[in-house]
């Protein structure tokens, strides 16, 4: 999707504020905000996630009391699960034989595509040619997972694009971004 | 410029709503969840403590003065970032892939979630809010160094700086180049010196002043 997400290279958006002595939260709301696994992006989208999975209702929501139990059957997270949770392994990476189309050293441009749905494809990268880096593997493809499509594991490569190539002539000779693609975003050059 | 061209400023673009609007909101879904036993407060407070007190940069800092000191080590981590930091225990959420650049007086990396706030959790804890912000996010790929002479770190133009846009699974940590001057230090000491900023790539490692001036 072409959204504001997809923030490489746009202008206008100021000036970076590093912030000496950062504490990790600066307010007891964004304590909750993390530890609900929240974003204010997704605040909205959990919202409704929560009603559309029936674990509360509109009417919940607008009166902001429960007005009935949970649904029976959920694990609730527990403070002595938290330390084994957060060392899971949740892992994108995936043991499939899958042939690789690409070697390091290749040469390949990313497609000019423009999905509706979700993909890791940034913009600035569509249409610009690049050199694979190194194949880091097979993992799940995010695009097709996040569409409800099944897990459709794909080869994941770093490419180096110069920046040249991305951001035209007055960019610098030497530099390089480098960009994590999954295979179907990549034809040979 | 690539892609879309607005005439209006886009200052705002991450704000979101405003934060009173927000707070309320997270305060009423927090207070909802609870209520009906879908959440364990103590279990978001462990969750917290966590990584206010616990996981943080100076997890990564161990990694990369082990490095420095261990080159036996520094080869492990260089050619399997993952099992190498899962040596010093590091290992968990957004750490599952990790991958670590060198920089070296020719080669200056430094890394970027482009399309959200990809981070490796177990060896820098979570982002600071400048790596989740738009400013940063937008120009780190377009104007590199122009970023890194506002973090103060000037790169000379032989120095071919790389962005690492981990746009996927893997993340990212930075070795800095060990600061001369720091022959004589302990594993311990030098761990001191690594600044999460460094991890990033978007500092410089600086070997402690002397004493004596002040």
């Amino acid at each position: 999707m072409n959204g504001v997400h997809d923030m490489g290279g746009m202008h206008g958006l100021g000036p970076v504020e590093p912030e000496p002595n950062e504490p990790v939260f600066h307010h007891d709301w964004e304590r909750k905000v993390f530890a609900l696994n929240l974003d204010e992006h997704w605040l909205y989208g959990l919202e409704l996630l929560l009603v559309e999975k029936g674990l509360i209702t509109v009417e919940e929501m607008r009166s902001k009391r429960p007005a009935g139990p949970a649904p029976d059957g959920l694990r609730v997270l527990r403070p002595d699960d938290v330390p084994r949770r957060l060392r899971a392994i949740r892992a994108a990476r995936m043991d499939e034989d899958v042939p690789a189309k690409f070697k390091a050293g290749e040469g390949v441009v990313a497609r000019n595509i423009h999905p509706m749905g979700h993909t890791r494809l940034p913009r600035y990268a569509r249409g610009k040619r690049g050199v694979i880096d190194r194949d880091h593997g097979v993992f799940i493809y995010p695009d097709a997972h996040a569409a409800g499509l099944g897990k459709q594991p794909q080869h994941c490569y770093s490419v180096r694009f110069s920046a040249r190539e991305v951001w035209g002539a007055e960019a610098s000779s030497r530099d390089a971004i480098y960009i994590d693609l999954f295979e179907p975003y990549l034809d040979p050059a | 410029m690539s892609g879309h061209h607005h005439d209006h400023d886009h200052d705002d673009v991450d704000a979101g709503p405003p934060l009173g609007d927000l707070q309320l909101r997270v305060r009423a879904l927090e207070s909802l969840l609870v209520d009906k036993g879908l959440v364990d407060p103590t279990a978001l407070d462990t969750l917290i403590d966590t990584y206010e007190t616990k996981v943080g940069p100076r997890n990564g800092a161990r990694v990369v003065a082990k490095a420095w000191i261990d080159p036996k080590y520094r080869q492990r981590l260089l050619e399997n970032a993952s099992t190498a930091i899962a040596e010093l225990g590091y290992i968990g959420r957004q750490g599952e892939d990790m991958v670590v650049l060198e920089n070296t007086p020719k080669v200056h990396n430094m890394v970027v979630c482009t399309l959200c706030s990809c981070y490796p959790w177990p060896v820098l804890g979570l982002p600071p809010v400048w790596y989740k912000a738009a400013p940063y996010r937008s120009r780190a790929v377009i104007d590199p160094r122009g970023v890194l002479k506002e973090f103060g770190v000037t790169v000379p133009d032989d120095v071919e700086v790389r962005v690492w846009d981990s746009t996927a699974e893997l993340r990212y940590l930075v070795l800095p180049e060990r600061p001369a001057g720091t022959e004589g230090l302990r594993e311990e000491q030098l761990a001191e010196l690594v600044t999460r900023d460094a991890m990033i790539g978007t500092g410089k490692v600086e070997a402690p002043r002397p004493k004596a001036k002040r």
